[in-house]
Parts: C-alpha cells; sequence; structure tokens
C-alpha cells in the first residue's frame, strides 16, 4: 500500500512565491467544442440554403394551403379525433388501472385481457377492423341476451369512418393509458397509503387524495408523450376515409401533384399542435411537482403563490 | 383502576407461515402510557399496526372499547371481517405516528393536520384551522404552518406528525419507533413532545428503542421477543430487577 503524504507534516510543498487566487480562473480549452460548433453552423446554413433555393419545395405553394379551407377542415378533424379518443383514452384508462390494481381477481382479469389485446395488435389493424364491424356483427341491436330484440340497427349504416376512428384510436389509447396510470399508482410509497388510512381516510378519498395527486407526477410526462403520439396516430384515420389532416393534404396533391409542399404543410400543422402541448405540459407538470423540490430558500413571490395555491387546496379538499 | 380502554388478547400473526406474533395478551387502561421494547424481529411493530387493522391478524382479537377491531358480531355468533370503508371509521379512534413520518408532500403542514378534523370530523374550516395551529403551538411549530414537509427537519416532521395523530382527537395513540428515523440531536425535541402528551394523560402504546423515553414517561413496559411478551411491569422492574435473562442482555446491549 503506497504511503499517504498529506497524512505527513515533514512532506515537502511545492514552493509557490506568489499566492494563487482561483476566482480569476480560465476556462479549461475545449477544442472538441469548437469543431462540433463549426460544424453544426456549415450544416445548418446549408440547411437553410436548401430550404430557400431548392424549388421543390414550393414554399408559394405551402403559404398558399396552409390556411386554405380543405387543409383547416383537416386541423379541426384531426383536434377532435385527438380530443375524444384523449378522452377515452383517460377514463376508460383510468377505469383499467383501478381494475388492475383492484382486490378482486375477475375485475384484474378482465383488465389484464384487455390490455392484452388492445395493446398487443397493431392500431391500423384495429382501425380498419373497427370499419368492417359489419363483416363480423352484420346487425347490431339492443335486447335481452338470448331473448327478444327492442331495437336494431345495421353495423354498416351506424359505422361511419368518423366513429370507426374515434373507437379504434379511443380503445387503443385506453390500453396504454392504463399501464401509465399504474406505474404512476404504485411508484407511491405504500407508507403514504398506510397514513392516510390510519388517519380514518375511506378507501375512495385515499385514492382521489393521497395517491392519485403523487402519481401524477410520474403519470403525466408518459401521459403527453402518448398524446403527441395519439395526435400523429389520427394520421392512420386517412385509410379509412376519415377526413383529417393528412387525408386533406393528400386529397388536394392527388389532384395537383404538389405531394412536398402539402406535406410540408401537415407537418407545419402536426408540430403547431404538439408545441402547443409541450407548453400545457410544463404548466401541469410545475402544479403537479408542490412540495416536491421547493426549499426554504424560493423567493417571497413563490411563497405567496405557494400559500394561495395551498389555501385554495384546502377551502376545495375540505368541501367534501 | 381505570378501565381497559384497549384489550388484546391472544393475537396470533404470521406472515407466510412464519408466525410473528404467537399470542399477545396486553392491556391498556385509559390515561397509561405503554412502552414495547424487544430487538427487531420480536414482533413488536406487527402488533402495533394489528391494532389499527393495517395488518389482519390470523387469530385472536383486539377489542377498542365496546368495538372489537377489524370485525363485527354477527347475531348468530358468527364473526364477519368488515370492509375497508367500516374499518375506516373504526381507526378513526386510533392515532398513529409512523417512524419515517409519512406527512403528505403534496400538502402544508397545516393541510397536512387540519384535513382530518375538517372531512373526517366534519369541523368548519375555521373550527378546523384553529384546532390544527393549536396543535401546531403545542409541537412548537406554529410558524411553520405554510412549509411543505420537506422544507422541515426530521425532528420537526415529527412532531407535525404528532399534531396530525392528535387532530382527530383518538382514544389511543399508536408510536411505531418515532424517533429511530431522526438524527441523534433532533430525538429529544420529539421525545419531549410525547412525555408532555403522556403526562397530559393521553393512552399511548410507543414501540420504541429509547430506553431513557420508555423509563421517564411510560407507566408501564413491555418487553417483548419472539413473537410473545417475555415481560412486563413498571419501568422500575423491568429496567433495574428484570426477572428474565434475555431482557437483562437487551438491556446491556442497548444502553452500551
Amino acid at each position: 500500500m503506497a504511503t499517504l503524504p498529506s497524512n505527513q507534516t515533514d512532506v515537502e510543498l511545492p514552493v509557490t512565491h506568489q499566492p494563487v487566487d482561483v476566482a480569476r480562473a480560465l476556462s479549461p480549452r475545449r477544442p472538441a467544442t469548437w469543431v462540433l460548433s463549426v460544424i453544426t453552423v456549415v450544416v445548418a446554413v446549408q440547411l437553410v440554403h436548401l430550404f430557400l433555393t431548392n424549388p421543390n419545395f414550393e414554399w408559394d405553394v405551402v403559404a398558399q394551403y396552409l390556411n386554405s379551407e380543405t387543409v383547416l377542415q383537416g386541423v379541426v378533424m384531426t383536434l377532435f379525433l385527438t380530443v375524444t379518443a384523449m378522452t377515452i383514452g383517460l377514463v376508460l384508462g383510468g377505469i383499467l388501472a383501478v381494475c388492475r390494481l383492484s382486490d378482486n381477481a375477475l375485475l384484474r382479469a378482465l383488465a389484464s385481457a384487455y390490455i392484452w389485446f388492445f395493446r398487443g395488435t397493431p392500431q391500423l389493424v384495429q382501425l380498419i377492423f373497427w370499419f368492417n364491424i359489419g363483416l363480423l356483427v352484420p346487425v347490431l341491436s339492443i335486447g335481452i341476451p338470448f331473448g327478444p330484440t327492442f331495437a336494431s340497427i345495421e353495423s354498416n349504416s351506424l359505422v361511419t369512418p368518423l366513429l370507426a376512428a374515434i373507437v379504434g384510436l379511443g380503445l387503443h389509447d385506453a390500453a396504454y393509458q392504463a399501464e401509465i396510470y399504474r406505474a404512476g399508482l404504485i411508484s407511491v410509497d405504500e407508507g403514504q397509503l398506510e397514513a392516510a388510512k390510519a388517519l380514518g381516510m375511506k378507501p375512495v378519498r385515499v385514492f382521489f387524495r393521497i395517491q392519485l395527486p403523487q402519481a401524477m407526477r410520474f403519470i403525466v410526462p408518459p401521459t403527453f408523450n402518448s398524446i403527441i403520439a395519439l395526435v400523429k396516430g389520427t394520421s392512420l384515420v386517412s385509410v379509412i376515409g376519415g377526413a383529417e389532416l393528412l387525408f386533406s393534404v393528400k386529397e388536394i396533391y392527388s389532384q395537383t401533384y404538389q405531394t412536398v409542399p402539402l406535406l410540408i404543410v401537415a407537418s407545419i400543422w402536426y408540430l403547431f399542435i404538439t408545441t402547443v402541448l409541450n407548453g400545457v405540459q410544463f404548466f401541469i407538470e410545475r402544479h403537479y411537482g408542490r412540495g416536491s423540490s421547493r426549499n426554504g430558500s424560493s423567493s417571497p413571490v413563490v411563497r405567496f403563490l405557494d400559500r394561495r395555491a395551498a389555501e385554495r387546496n384546502l377551502n376545495r379538499g375540505m368541501e367534501s | 383502576m381505570t378501565q381497559p380502554i384497549l384489550r388484546i388478547s391472544g393475537l396470533r400473526k404470521q406472515f407466510s407461515g412464519v408466525e410473528v406474533l404467537k399470542g399477545i395478551d396486553l392491556k391498556v387502561r385509559v390515561g397509561e402510557t405503554v412502552a414495547i421494547l424487544g430487538s427487531s424481529g420480536s414482533g413488536k411493530s406487527t402488533l402495533l399496526r394489528c391494532v389499527n387493522c393495517l395488518e389482519v391478524p390470523s387469530g385472536g382479537s383486539i377489542w377498542l372499547g365496546d368495538e372489537l377491531m377489524g370485525y363485527r358480531q354477527e347475531s348468530g355468533g358468527a364473526v364477519r371481517r368488515l370492509t375497508e370503508s367500516q374499518i375506516a371509521v373504526q381507526r378513526r379512534k386510533v392515532g398513529m405516528v409512523f417512524q419515517n413520518f409519512n406527512l403528505f408532500p403534496h400538502w402544508t403542514v397545516l393541510q397536512n393536520i387540519a384535513d382530518g378534523p375538517r372531512s373526517i370530523l366534519k369541523l368548519s374550516k375555521a373550527e378546523a384551522i384553529e384546532r390544527s395551529m393549536t396543535l401546531l403551538t403545542r409541537v412548537g411549530l406554529a410558524d411553520r404552518a405554510h412549509a411543505y414537509p420537506r422544507q422541515l427537519s426530521g425532528g420537526q416532521q415529527q412532531r407535525v406528525a404528532i399534531a396530525r395523530a392528535l387532530a382527530l382527537e383518538p382514544a389511543v395513540l399508536l408510536f411505531d419507533e418515532p424517533t429511530s428515523a431522526l438524527d441523534p440531536e433532533n430525538v429529544g425535541e420529539v421525545t419531549d413532545v410525547m412525555a408532555a402528551l403522556a403526562a397530559s394523560g393521553a393512552t399511548m402504546l410507543v414501540v420504541t428503542h429509547e430506553l431513557g423515553f420508555a423509563r421517564a414517561a411510560a407507566d408501564r413496559v413491555v418487553f417483548m421477543d419472539g413473537g410473545v411478551i417475555l415481560e412486563q411491569g413498571t419501568p422500575t422492574e423491568v429496567f433495574d430487577n428484570s426477572q428474565q435473562a434475555r431482557t437483562r442482555e437487551f438491556m446491556r446491549k442497548t444502553l452500551v
């Protein structure tokens, strides 16, 4: 074992004639950073040059169609499909997650089977399947099982591309969302649940006031991941003839053959929607980060806002 | 002698075949402070957790006043397990303080304490806050009402946890190693609060390794070993005149 000179009092220290102060020390040299910066600038300039000079982009066509009625209708349909499928996914996913974590073995098995099926088959296959449900079940009817029928309707007239899209996207999304909820719920410390129970809270209150709010920190990021995937996933609906964004631009370029500029139009709109969602995610994450990383040194303004939020929370929680 | 408020008879608990409690009989009277000592694995925490139904016993019974904890006697003489919601109502009479505090991190100190009185005892908001502030003053933390738990030291968090348990005015308070997760310098502030509570007539069941606290504040000391109560008596009887070699060995090793 080597001797440790620092333990010896008679060790020779290097003699320095001037006292050293590291306060004005220079940054270390980083040649690789310089090389990378130069490469980045060159590539960026090339890209901008390509965008501006390559006539195939047809920026004038992009500008012409960006706000056109057909495209805007497609954007509205994409948003509508996203919101409806997301709502189904968030609600049904929540129910599935609670079932999967339930004490009841039948509920657990049902939820597991659902997730196994809807997560295990491609979304596109599911969409086409729902659109063609009439081939499997020609007539949908309401009545007593194996008994008399009260009302019936032909599947083909009921299942429009829109309905098939909502059902297909929503049911698929629910399977993924259930697993996101479940991951968040089981990440909450067991001690938190025990403390809530020990205070005499009933199971529903333990879930909504203690477990879910703490799970949200783990649920929100992957949920936005999934919502953003859903925004783009709505483009699959074009296959079954749903008039969403991709379908709309396809309709235009199938006549004008301006494929590239119209795909750029669609991309700009998809990027716009997902960028807005990123912003929403930031605020929701900040909300659920309460009490997690704040320390005593936060500014008076932040403390004031926190206190106001806490009072609101107290009022809201105490109404039940 | 006052009536026993808590009566534990023949309590047994198994975890996957391993018997952790092998028939515990223990009575706690109103206003009594009972310290439960023993090495880890002796079953003391399990005993405490059975009292407020965080563990389901394998046998025996626990009576709190005239209520059978976790169960109901039916007219035919059969005993039926209660639902979680029914057990929640029973638990309101039992306060618990945990080793790791388990304050709710997304709520402020005041919310942590006031939620129970407000949502469970249905006090008005003003009454709930007033009660919470009185309790916070009692544990010396009135100035931290709007802090989040993470902004407090371990000792402060545990004092808030005690105030939270007291807010429902429980008949019995359970302490599960309340100072074991604390820095040594913070232990005193928590045991001081507990000693004051004991002196004020609270009924307390305290699992602890703080022998100094047990000797000074407990009316009775219970020594557990291997899932049974080996010995119990006044602090003087157990600490100074133990009849059991195992107890004396534990005392010698723990006191150092």
